[in-house]
């Protein structure tokens, strides 16, 4: 019989449960190797963690196993959870899905299960104490691995978003005067705001006169945004900036028409680069060739 | 509060320095539409960089200040419209469409410029 080294136990526990939970445990770890392979074997003919190699589920399986283990015996899930983000953080770049984890942990209290029912199939009514310890804690250990692979996901995603939306909205300065918006992906409500109020302070900042728009790059827009976009014009016109809107989709087009939009309100002009020439004409600008030609490419 | 209005050339300039009440714009529209025929002035530049908020009445009487400066022959021009007072201007649906804005003081001068050796 293994010796159990002494750590803190839930108090919730009834001292029989304790008993059997000591019991159990010491059968789990006993069994360590043939189990870890039972259920390595089993991961395998399910066809999950195909992303990785025969080793490397291995070497996994064995940290989950001893962390399920520790877990049962202690009865306290930080440590478990703690392992979970870190497992979570190493196998979702390897491309993971929730279902795999979810299904390797419930292999594995399938693997433990059936081989409680092997060792006390002589002794129902043991078997029957047994299994109301193991139950529960087994329940709230694939709870406890499945949420945390699912908010580390969930972390990774916002961040994402977060990154996205601090890229994809530059106010660039072309000219004197003259302020780029390109606008590309998806404009949401929040994403929208961002834009008006970016545009505003830059306005401001680089005492621009023209703004160009460019919504080439924006596949749609509901008519929330479309309004969203209106505002912006009429916003930056209060201080002093006109804006043209370039490269509107037939899309896009249809839902401004549809929303009512005051046409004599919008500047519009169909490409980028028409925008650029409108702009520079609004400011004054007009841009000759020279009478030498293109200035000769360096060697 | 007076606001106080000071003369350039052909130009007046009302420089808003706090908070106005209903009462102190119907003054200063009052005011500015007087000096106009008094100086013979043909722009007027009001600069409202100080204020945090353009509620309806105070962008209702800027309209009509506007609007009756013009039937006396000349332009005006509201300047420093701040980003946030501008944001929740249009998100209440107050847009001053038919006034003139500029960004601030200087542009504002070469706006009144530029309409002049237009018109």
């Amino acid at each position: 019989m293994a010796t159990v080294k002494s750590k803190t136990v839930n108090p919730a526990m009834t001292e029989s449960t304790v008993a059997l939970l000591r019991e159990l445990v010491a059968h789990l770890r006993d069994n360590r190797t043939e189990l870890r392979e039972e259920w390595a074997r089993r991961i395998t003919e399910a066809r999950l963690l195909t992303a990785m190699t025969k080793e490397e589920i291995f070497a996994e399986a064995t940290s989950v196993y001893d962390n399920y283990v520790e877990a049962l015996e202690t009865g306290t899930f930080e440590a478990l959870q703690a392992y979970a983000r870190n497992l979570s953080e190493r196998i979702i770049p390897r491309g993971v899905e929730t279902d795999e984890v979810v299904g390797i942990v419930l292999l594995l209290r399938d693997v433990l299960a059936r081989s409680l029912f092997a060792k006390y199939r002589s002794d129902f009514d043991l078997l029957n104490r047994i299994l109301d310890a193991y139950e529960p804690a087994a329940n709230r250990i694939a709870n406890t691995v499945a949420v945390g692979f699912v908010q580390e996901r969930e972390r990774i995603i916002r961040e994402q978003q977060e990154a996205i939306r601090e890229l994809s909205t530059p106010v660039l300065q072309v000219r004197e005067r003259l302020l780029i918006l390109p606008i590309i992906g998806v404009i949401d409500p929040l994403r929208a705001r961002q834009l008006t109020e970016q545009l505003l302070q830059a306005i401001r900042a680089n005492r621009a006169r023209v703004v160009v728009i460019d919504i080439t790059g924006v596949a749609e827009m509901d008519s929330h945004v479309a309004n969203h976009l209106v505002q912006t014009v009429e916003a930056s016109r209060l201080l002093g900036a006109t804006v043209i809107v370039t490269g509107l989709s037939p899309d896009i087009a249809q839902t401004l028409v549809n929303i009512g939009v005051d046409l004599a309100k919008m500047n519009t002009v169909g490409d980028l680069q028409g925008g650029i020439e409108e702009a520079e004409r609004l400011l004054g600008y007009k841009v000759v060739m020279h009478e030498s030609g293109p200035a000769p490419k360096k060697s | 509060m007076a606001v106080p209005i000071l003369k350039q050339s052909h130009y007046l300039i009302a420089t808003i320095q706090s908070a106005l009440t209903d009462q102190d714009f119907v003054q200063l529209r009052d005011a500015l539409v007087e000096k106009v025929g008094r100086f013979r002035s043909r722009g007027v530049i009001v600069d409202v960089t100080a204020l945090d908020v353009l509620d309806s009445f105070a962008s209702r009487t800027l309209r009509d200040l506007a609007y009756m400066i013009r039937l006396r022959g000349a332009h005006t021009v509201i300047v420093g419209i701040q980003p946030d007072v501008a944001f929740a201007m249009v998100q209440l649906g107050i847009t001053l469409s038919d006034v003139s804005t500029a960004l601030d003081l200087e542009e504002g001068l070469t706006f009144l410029d530029n309409v002049e050796s237009t018109t």
